[in-house]
């Protein structure tokens, strides 16, 4: 029967045989699942029972009636922002400092990517003794100079700064910074040269060759860094579990205790949902900006 | 040949290019020189502090200020962390998790990739379209269904829900791996074709070889990510004794009989434990490293 068909044929029969676990995966565990999931958003479950068909009741308390909803956006954001402006300029920054010729810069560059290797469990219990408010070092330093140390990760305010600390130092000199100087390495020396010749100076290099064609690189890290940085969880949930006061009750936090403490599967769809909308929509904004800011070579 | 170097060879003066005066120039490279040092101090010290907290004794710990070394190096800290919790029970069940999802990833991934790669189909580029959109979908929306689906087959507290996933290909490894076959030339297929060899044979015995260093990069990936993966083991498992490391150090923050003692000393003993085999492997194939991370910030 195959001889019957013609090579172009059996070449596409081929092709859907090798993707085909993609293809069962996408139904199985991704296709299925979110529409599963949009179906139970629109009940209350709790496992035991039958879903019971509630209409948006779930949204409408989401929005208007869930008291640490709001909050938990808000943190969020926080916690994103923070990752994203003080992380992104930081590997920026580490890659620009490893580029510039720095005399044993293999081992500043190993020294800086190693905390990225640390599991995150790991590196929550780590940091959190790191952090301890009175026998820590990060606190035992400061004394030393002669400051109080906040109560990072036990006082409200702390909290979140405790954990974005935590944070980027498992990530400034992770992928994103190794991202950052392949993208520096890849940039042509002959713009430096000209930009040298018509007298820039190294600031002006900076801003009018190196960030144009970083931009793209820019771009990914930016991309990826909002997502990770909303899907913060396991940290936080390790050590303040979204406290003290629900200063850290971060969305995931919320999302993980309804759906799995409280068993509400169906609110926790709506959580899930709502949650998508918004990396969606925040993923596809900054997709639509970057035609403005972002340069492809070789594209007008 | 650059605008720069050509107007040196030609004996044109370059003065009109503004150039640092050379203590301006010495003092720029030893402020960098510093920083490199305060970042790779600021980036190690937390390992330093965790190395040698957990070689203390109970109560070298709790003191103010804080002091760095201890008495006397404990050892037998490590050796007690194994007594205190099931840990070569947690070592040997993130092994075997480990290990059977990162060979389904790395094969399924491989074929798959494959099919994208070398065959022509209708619908190819939709269901590439969707291994793209795939990257940045978060997991947690699908987090609830599939909770359900495995409870509804009886998976819930076995190793089923970690590792059968991953053998339907996973979106980032299925993108790697694509981009490694497009950037190996189709004669190469062609020539095995002429020589009588079905794709399949094509695969394992002529391109395979030469994509050793990618599958190593890919290996090396997956394996951290499933050794590192923490939300979905605290969904899927209930009792200690199937616990992985990452839940095993959780299991221990809160649960571990030290006999009255400080947890301290043990629980940086054990994280540390868990993050060694991950340090290890990465000095053990670092170039592998960097490569995944570059490649993986391509644009696309």
């Amino acid at each position: 029967m195959l001889a019957s068909l013609s090579r172009g044929q059996r070449k596409a029969l081929q092709g859907y045989l090798y993707t085909s676990p993609w293809t069962v995966g996408l139904v199985v565990f991704v296709i299925g699942p979110m529409v599963a999931s949009l179906y139970l958003s629109f009940t209350s479950y709790s496992i035991t029972s039958q879903p019971r068909f509630v209409g948006i009741q779930n949204y409408i308390y989401m929005l208007t009636g869930d008291e640490l909803f709001w909050g938990s956006v808000l943190k969020t954001l926080y916690f994103a922002g923070g990752v994203v402006l003080v992380g992104l300029t930081g590997s920026l920054a580490c890659a620009l400092l490893l580029n510039t010729g720095l005399r044993g810069s293999a081992f500043y560059r190993t020294a800086f990517f190693i905390p990225s290797l640390t599991p995150i469990v790991a590196l929550a219990l780590i940091w959190a003794w790191v952090l301890q408010p009175r026998y820590g070092v990060v606190n035992g330093a400061l004394a030393e100079l002669g400051m109080a140390g906040p109560g990072w990760l036990t006082d409200p305010a702390w909290a979140i700064p405790g954990l974005l600390l935590m944070n980027l130092w498992g990530t400034i000199g992770g992928s994103r910074m190794v991202i950052f100087l392949a993208g520096l390495q890849g940039v042509p020396q002959e713009l430096y040269d000209a930009a040298h010749v018509d007298g820039a100076s190294g600031w002006q290099r900076f801003w009018a060759v190196t960030l144009p064609m970083l931009s793209p690189t820019i771009f990914f890290n930016l991309v990826l860094g909002i997502i990770g940085g909303l899907k913060v969880f396991a940290a936080a949930y390790v050590t303040t579990d979204g406290g003290p006061a629900y200063a850290t009750w971060f969305y995931l936090i919320h999302l993980f205790t309804q759906a799995f403490r409280f068993l509400e599967m169906g609110y926790a769809s709506a959580l899930a949902w709502f949650f998508f909308a918004v990396v969606l929509a925040l993923t596809l904004i900054q997709f639509g900006i970057s035609r403005r800011w972002v340069y492809y070579e070789g594209e007008r | 040949m650059s605008t720069a170097s050509a107007a040196r060879s030609i004996g044109v003066r370059t003065s009109i290019v503004r150039r640092r005066p050379p203590l301006l120039r010495h003092l720029l490279a030893g402020l960098r020189a510093v920083a490199a040092l305060v970042l790779a101090a600021a980036f190690l010290a937390p390992f330093a502090w965790s190395v040698l907290s957990s070689l203390k004794a109970g109560h070298e710990i709790f003191t103010f200020p804080p002091s760095w070394l201890p008495e006397v190096a404990r050892w037998g800290n490590y050796p007690a962390v194994w007594r205190q919790v099931p840990f070569g029970r947690f070592a040997a069940n993130t092994t075997i998790v480990t290990a059977v999802a990162v060979l389904g990833e790395v094969v399924s991934s491989t074929l798959v990739a494959y099919g994208f790669a070398r065959f022509r189909f209708p619908g190819r580029g939709v269901l590439f379209t969707a291994v793209v959109a795939t990257l940045v979908l978060p997991g947690e929306i699908t987090l609830i269904p599939r909770f359900i689906m495995f409870k509804a087959l009886g998976w819930l507290d076995t190793f089923l829900p970690l590792t059968v996933p991953f053998y339907f290909g996973s979106a980032f490894f299925i993108f790697l791996m694509r981009q490694f076959f497009l950037s190996l030339p189709i004669e190469l297929d062609e020539a095995a074709e002429l020589d009588g060899a079905n794709g399949f044979q094509t695969l394992t015995s002529v391109l395979v070889p030469l994509m050793k260093p990618a599958l190593a990069t890919v290996a090396i990936f997956s394996f951290l990510s499933h050794w590192n993966e923490f939300l979905n083991p605290l969904i899927f498992l209930r009792s200690t004794e199937k616990f992985t490391l990452a839940l095993g150090l959780r299991f221990f923050q809160q649960a571990a009989e030290t006999g009255g003692e400080p947890r301290e000393p043990y629980l940086m003993a054990a994280s540390l434990m868990v993050t060694l085999p991950c340090i290890v492997l990465f000095f053990s194939a670092q170039r592998y490293f960097v490569r995944g991370v570059v490649m993986s910030g391509m644009k696309y």
